[in-house]
């Protein structure tokens, strides 16, 4: 990458603001700071991926965005108006699902009541429409793996590829804005990761956002815009993909230093 | 991917083996091992007794008998599913039921001066009652959900202070005589439908399952869902109403003791029916499976039993539904508190003593699991009725009270230990 000498540019029209922008974000477990002071932002149709190795805090960022923890400080924008994310409900209702990497699924209970859960369908009188939910299930199943047949059996049944659908289309299905992906593929034989990453392009193309977590450099690379990397809490950098080698991104990983700090002979070292 | 190991119903014509005909026809197996179960126990007493086990007195008896335990172990069920234990509905319902006796036996006739068996005073000792658990339900359900406290914990503690409180009333003297429209919640000749009635709710009961089955069947072909083969249909309605036919049969076949009839002018003694006792845990037990299986509310309780944290990801209030479950749970110690008092006809301090073991059990006999998550109302009524059955049948043959303690004691842990092989092999 060469520096330009700073010269007038002409600017497009001011950006509209992120989809999604965290800033500043602080969590901290008894003292240890798990995330420390990060800062994201993520656009429509664009793929961000969140790396980092085990404890570097990406799930846990993500889990404030999700509402399934709570910030200690920091400050989320959606489409530049602050919001409060207290618990999963309020990032529902602004859009933003997650696909956790544990699946977050209730095993005892069949497919479209985990699609809908919380969110289930209801007749006049308040009663579940069972039907209803069912039929929508076997529509948005019918998309993402039409092998899928066992809608009368509880989750417990399932394969781990048959449970990672059944996590997705609960995604999915609720028009989502902002779609977190916490290690889609970790479960997943090679033919549902081909499946999910045809999903995911799919998903941009209708201009949702997508936070991805992964630990294998190879997915990010080939499903992200951007590229975030966390080392023990902190930010080490957000780059472009085309900027970057995946060599750059894995000494960011493993020594936090930014393309440009790192030498060549650290490069090789990270081979050896 | 295993999708082809589940044949779908709607294939094949009907097949010789069982397993597959149950299949076909969509049934709860654990729920008809139980009724098999029954069926032994019943059998094996009446043979044993010399033949009076399978008579309509007994039975009656024992519709009655199983009907306070078993209104309470429906909310017992849903609270296990949670994955929480109430340990306290027997104290609670004995302080319920001794506050409604108090209201019908002391505060409304003397404290008040208004007099005994005034026509309204059953209806306000039942709402006060009502009232009590609610509020207790809700106190217990808030220290769980809200106060982190265990349940176990919390609902121990209960036992010990609900009982307790009871001797603040008037020292634990009995409290006695009841309103005497109160005393028919407790069944007796008296608090039964009679014959005409009883086939009248016989009827409407064989019409709600045709319907059920028909509306099913409908929702099903609307949304081009698989439907059970019609001879599945047939089958299930066939026997769903023989057996209600039956049932209102023997209760109708029980007649008045000639005593009791005489002394209220009736030249022969009538049918009995069906014991209002026995309608209320009819009714409890409608109630109780629409809200476990088509409400949001239900729906909820199990997805926390299955994952806590999967629910409260998936945006369940998690702590509210904790909390109802206990209210629901109190109120239904209320019902049985009324029940029990009403059927005394009086309220004593041993009321409900060691109910909560027994209505624990009968929702453990009735296929629920302490892992959470899995359990049905009715099962936990059948549990009642055969944990009941099983007393009753000791007692025809003289069987002495610790012996049968011993008796139930291996019965529950052994259905729960069978229970148990059967999950491990079929999973």
């Amino acid at each position: 990458m060469t520096m330009t000498t700073a010269e007038p540019v002409s600017q497009p029209a001011p950006p509209r603001a992120p989809l999604v922008e965290m800033r500043d974000i602080f969590v901290s477990f008894g003292g240890v700071h798990a995330v420390d002071g990060v800062s994201v932002d993520l656009h429509p149709g664009e793929v961000v991926g969140l790396v980092g190795g085990n404890g570097a805090g990406k799930s846990t960022l993500i889990r404030v965005l999700s509402g399934a923890h709570p910030a200690d400080s920091g400050e989320v924008l959606i489409e530049g108006q602050p919001v409060t994310i207290a618990n999963p409900r309020d990032a529902k209702a602004l859009g933003i699902e997650t696909i956790y990497q544990t699946l977050a699924l209730a095993e005892n209970i069949d497919a479209a009541g985990n699609v809908f859960l919380g969110r289930e369908l209801r007749s006049r009188i308040g009663s579940l429409n069972d039907a209803a939910m069912e039929s929508a299930t076997r529509k948005v199943m019918g998309r993402l793996n039409p092998r899928f047949k066992n809608f009368k059996t509880s989750v417990k049944s399932l394969s781990g590829g048959q449970r990672q659908s059944v996590a997705i289309a609960r995604a999915i299905h609720f028009n989502a804005r902002v779609l977190i992906m916490d290690e889609p593929t970790a479960a997943l034989g090679p033919a549902e990761t081909a499946q999910v990453r045809e999903l995911v392009a799919q998903l941009k193309e209708e201009g949702i956002g997508i936070f991805l977590i992964s630990h294998d450099i190879h997915d990010v690379f080939d499903l992200a815009d951007r590229i975030a990397v966390m080392l023990q809490g902190k930010l080490v950098g957000t780059v472009n993909k085309h900027d970057v080698t995946k060599d750059e991104v894995l000494a960011m990983i493993i020594m936090g230093k930014k393309p440009g700090e790192v030498t060549e002979k650290e490069l090789e070292e990270l081979h050896s | 991917m295993t999708e082809a190991a589940v044949p779908s119903a709607t294939q094949g014509r009907p097949n010789r083996s069982l397993r597959s005909l149950l299949f076909a026809m969509e049934l709860d197996t654990r729920l008809l091992g139980m009724l098999a179960a029954l069926a032994v126990i019943w059998l094996f007493f009446h043979l044993v007794s010399g033949g009076s086990f399978l008579t309509p007195r007994n039975l009656w008896n024992l519709s009655v008998q199983s009907a306070s335990i078993a209104v309470m172990a429906t909310g017992m069920v849903l609270i296990i599913v949670s994955r929480n234990i109430d340990l306290s509905v027997g104290a609670v319902l004995a302080f319920v039921g001794y506050t409604m006796a108090m209201v019908q036996a002391e505060w409304i006739p003397k404290t008040l001066g208004l007099g005994f068996d005034q026509p309204y005073t059953w209806l306000v000792a039942l709402g006060v009652g009502l009232a009590l658990g609610a509020a207790i339900g809700a106190l217990q359900g808030f220290l769980v959900a809200y106060g982190g406290v265990p349940s176990f914990i919390v609902t121990l503690g209960g036992l010990l202070v609900w009982r307790g409180l009871i001797f603040r009333y008037q020292q634990g003297q009995t409290v006695a005589p009841l309103d005497g429209f109160f005393q028919l919640l407790g069944g007796g000749p008296k608090g039964a439908l009679g014959a005409e009635l009883s086939w009248l709710v016989g009827a409407l009961a064989c019409a709600g399952i045709v319907y059920t089955l028909w509306a099913g069947r409908r929702r099903r072909r609307r949304y081009d869902f698989p439907v059970r083969p019609m001879w599945a249909e047939v089958v299930i309605g066939a026997v769903g109403v023989a057996a209600i036919v039956v049932a209102v049969w023997v209760a109708n076949s029980y007649l008045w003791p000639p005593a009791l009839a005489a002394a209220a002018g009736f030249d022969t003694p009538p049918p009995v029916g069906i014991a209002y006792p026995v309608m209320i845990m009819l009714g409890v037990g409608l109630v109780m499976t629409y809200l476990a299986t088509r409400r949001r509310f239900g729906r909820y309780v199990y997805a926390i039993g299955g994952n806590p944290e999967a629910a409260e990801l998936g945006g369940v209030n998690v702590r509210r539904t904790i909390l109802m479950t206990f209210v629901l749970m109190g109120v239904l110690c209320a019902i049985s508190g009324a029940i029990q008092t009403a059927r005394l006809n009086a309220a004593v301090t041993n009321l409900g003593v060691t109910n909560e073991l027994d209505v624990i059990s009968a929702a453990v006999i009735g296929g629920t699991s302490f892992a959470g998550g899995i359990g049905t109302i009715p099962g936990a009524i059948l549990g009642a009725v055969v944990m009941q059955s099983l007393r009753s049948g000791m007692l025809l043959l003289n069987v002495d009270s610790p012996t049968q303690d011993v008796v139930v004691g291996v019965v529950l842990v052994a259905a729960v230990g069978f229970d148990a092989f059967l999950r491990r092999r079929a999973s």
